[in-house]
């Protein structure tokens, strides 16, 4: 199970769990389960536009956060949704550094049924942790 | 049973967690709720009002307020007053959603004019108020004219034709924070929310007709005090934000925060969402002023959305809106950081409030409020959940103590996954049809998580209100149509 949602953490707002074997998987794992609170149907969303993606941070788990910020950020600014597509993590001097691409389009009310907003990420039990085999992460979304 | 073993009962609807329930805490946390209220209250309140009770600076009591439950940070109904010399300010205290707030406006319609045109009605509000994920607003600004709005609010909506001197007067502060400089705004924050004015948004945020028949009338002098005359009068109530805007404020904020909170300034705290800076930093300054903008972007944005409901209103019943009666009851905000003078031991002191999901609500004689309501106390608007009802209710004397503040809405008891699980969309749209009250939205599935099954009792959150003397009951409100964002 590559995401789940939690009913049990802040009943007002929208929490999961994701799990991935790699960093990479898990990015984008978290980003399905951020962007299906906003739309039901990710397979609705066409690759038609593409949007450059750069980030530095100090952790690993900052870097998940301004992450699923971004998506949140483009579908108010550009009403557009979307999904990662390259994603290359890289250490910095400081931390930790992601450079890739999203892919998507604008919302269009005729072909995308729009569920509910996500406002943020929170901070609540926010965390990425590497386990064992691979990682997880729990997420609070604000909408 | 969440109900922590600590927890005290002070009176009959004031219960209490002492400073030896969690390390850290400065204060005690206090909770205004019923004996019922209080057992349905989720595990999350009690850690998270405790949280708050052990912010630097924070004074005689962390409270929730009867509609409170789990959020991030603070509670949903949390109120926090801090020292502004030695506290600190939070984000997360405020919420993401920064003036996320109520208005009411009148008409002089009765329900019975309304009714035969209610699908016309609602629809046509439907169609003129963007609504949903992502929506864009109908006022086009250039990036530069939206600085003015964020800076000046309800002014710049007055300049602009969108509003009348009377509106201002009925909104908290005028519809203007004084001190919001757009300088302490991020690019990204511009960049995300001016197009986004005039915009009612998405989750719990609505517009609504609602009706005050005559037996739901509590205190008939404050009701005519405060615009209700006529039996079946029809009003429209609306519940929105700052949008994206001020999201991405409380975003940047919050980030800023976790960098310097403990490497600066030393301080540590149970829960990150909690991120503070000394008021008087540099960084809480910044904080305080870029909030402020964000306020009166939610100030501007409902007054331009009102703008709208008139204009339909005007179209659909052909007469002027000072005809219809259109005037404002009242406009609330919910999450909000202000700095207010409360009575202390010693006379008159400035607190740093803290509001987050919680309304301001002063009683009668208070400084600021308008002179209309110096004897009846603040209008306070409660949005109960879109099938049960809303309150307006007025401040009492007697909410001193908590800082003249009461709850702001019924408070969700299922969590918004559950129920989608439990309710389908258009089921409850049809339903809802059935039983009177016409609505329409975007989303179904955000539909579904807004049932009225998923909050709290809303008569007995506001009874709590007004048994724990924080606002007196004026008259229940019972929607008969609804656009859901």
């Amino acid at each position: 199970m590559p995401f789940e949602y939690r009913g049990d953490i802040a009943n007002a707002d929208v929490a999961f769990n994701a799990w991935a074997d790699t960093l990479e998987e898990l990015f984008r794992e978290a980003a399905r389960a951020t962007m299906r609170v906003m739309i039901d149907d990710l397979a609705a969303i066409r690759a038609t536009q593409t949007v450059e993606l750069q980030l530095d941070q100090e952790s690993e788990e900052m870097l998940l956060f301004d992450f699923l910020s971004e998506l949140i950020f483009y579908k108010d600014a550009r009403r557009q949704l979307l999904l990662p597509a390259q994603l290359a993590f890289y250490k910095t001097d400081t931390g930790f550094g992601l450079k890739g691409t999203l892919q998507g389009e604008e919302i269009d009310m005729a072909r995308h049924e729009m569920s509910t907003d996500v406002k943020a990420v929170t901070m609540l039990r926010f965390s990425l942790a590497r386990l064992a085999e691979g990682w997880r992460a729990t997420v609070v979304l604000d909408v | 049973m969440t109900v922590p073993a600590a927890l005290k009962r002070i009176s009959a609807n004031i219960w209490e967690l002492p400073v030896s329930y969690k390390e850290g805490m400065l204060v005690p946390a206090r909770i205004f709720a019923t004996e019922k209220l209080i057992q349905e209250m989720d595990a999350g309140v009690f850690e998270q009002v405790s949280n708050v009770a052990t912010l630097p600076g924070i004074q005689r009591y962390a409270y929730c307020m009867p509609d409170g439950h789990w959020g991030y940070g603070f509670p949903i109904g949390g109120v926090a007053a801090m020292d502004p010399g030695t506290g600190v300010i939070s984000p997360g205290g405020i919420g993401f959603d920064i003036n996320c707030g109520m208005r009411l406006v009148l008409t002089n319609l009765t329900a019975d004019q309304v009714r035969p045109k209610l699908h016309q009605l609602i629809d046509r509000l439907f169609a003129r108020i963007p609504t949903g994920v992502g929506c864009h607003g109908f006022v086009k600004l250039k990036q530069d004219d939206f600085r003015s709005v964020v800076q000046q609010g309800s002014r710049w909506c007055l300049k602009q034709g969108f509003a009348t001197q009377d509106d201002l007067l009925m909104t908290e502060e005028g519809g203007c924070f004084p001190g919001a400089d757009a300088s302490h705004i991020s690019e990204k924050a511009i960049e995300r929310g001016y197009n986004q004015l005039g915009t009612l948004g998405s989750g719990n945020h609505y517009c609504e007709i609602q009706v005050a028949k005559p037996e739901n009338i509590w205190d008939a002098e404050r009701a005519e005090a405060f615009g209700l005359t006529v039996p079946n009068q029809v009003v429209v109530m609306f519940h929105c934000g700052s949008r994206g805007f001020g999201h991405q404020v409380a975003t940047d904020y919050l980030k800023l925060f976790l960098s310097v909170m403990g490497r600066k300034y030393g301080i540590r705290l149970v829960d990150r969402e909690l991120a503070c800076a000394p008021f008087h930093s540099p960084e809480g300054q910044a904080y305080f002023s870029a909030m402020k903008c964000a306020v009166n972007m939610a100030f501007a944005n409902r007054q331009v959305i009102l703008h709208r409901i008139r204009e339909v209103f005007s179209d659909l019943f052909q007469a002027s809106p000072d005809d219809l009666g259109m005037r404002m009851v009242y406009d609330v905000a919910h999450n909000t950081a202000k700095l207010e003078k409360h009575k202390a031991n010693s006379g008159q002191k400035e607190f740093l409030i803290h509001r987050k999901g919680s309304t301001r609500a002063f009683g009668p004689g208070t400084p600021g409020l308008p002179e209309c309501y110096q004897n009846t106390g603040q209008p306070v608007i409660i949005g109960g959940s879109m099938e049960t009802g809303s309150y307006l209710l007025s401040g009492m004397s007697s909410g001193a103590d908590a800082f003249f503040t009461t709850a702001h809405g019924s408070g969700r008891t299922m969590s918004r996954h559950q129920a989608k699980k439990s309710f389908r969309g258009d089921k409850l749209q049809r339903d809802m049809e059935a039983r009177g009250i016409y609505v329409r939205t975007d989303s179904f599935g955000g539909l579904a998580e807004e049932a009225g099954d998923a909050y709290k009792d809303i008569d007995e959150v506001v009874e709590a209100t007004e048994l724990a003397g924080l606002s007196k009951r004026v008259a229940r409100l019972v929607p008969i149509g609804n656009i859901k964002g």
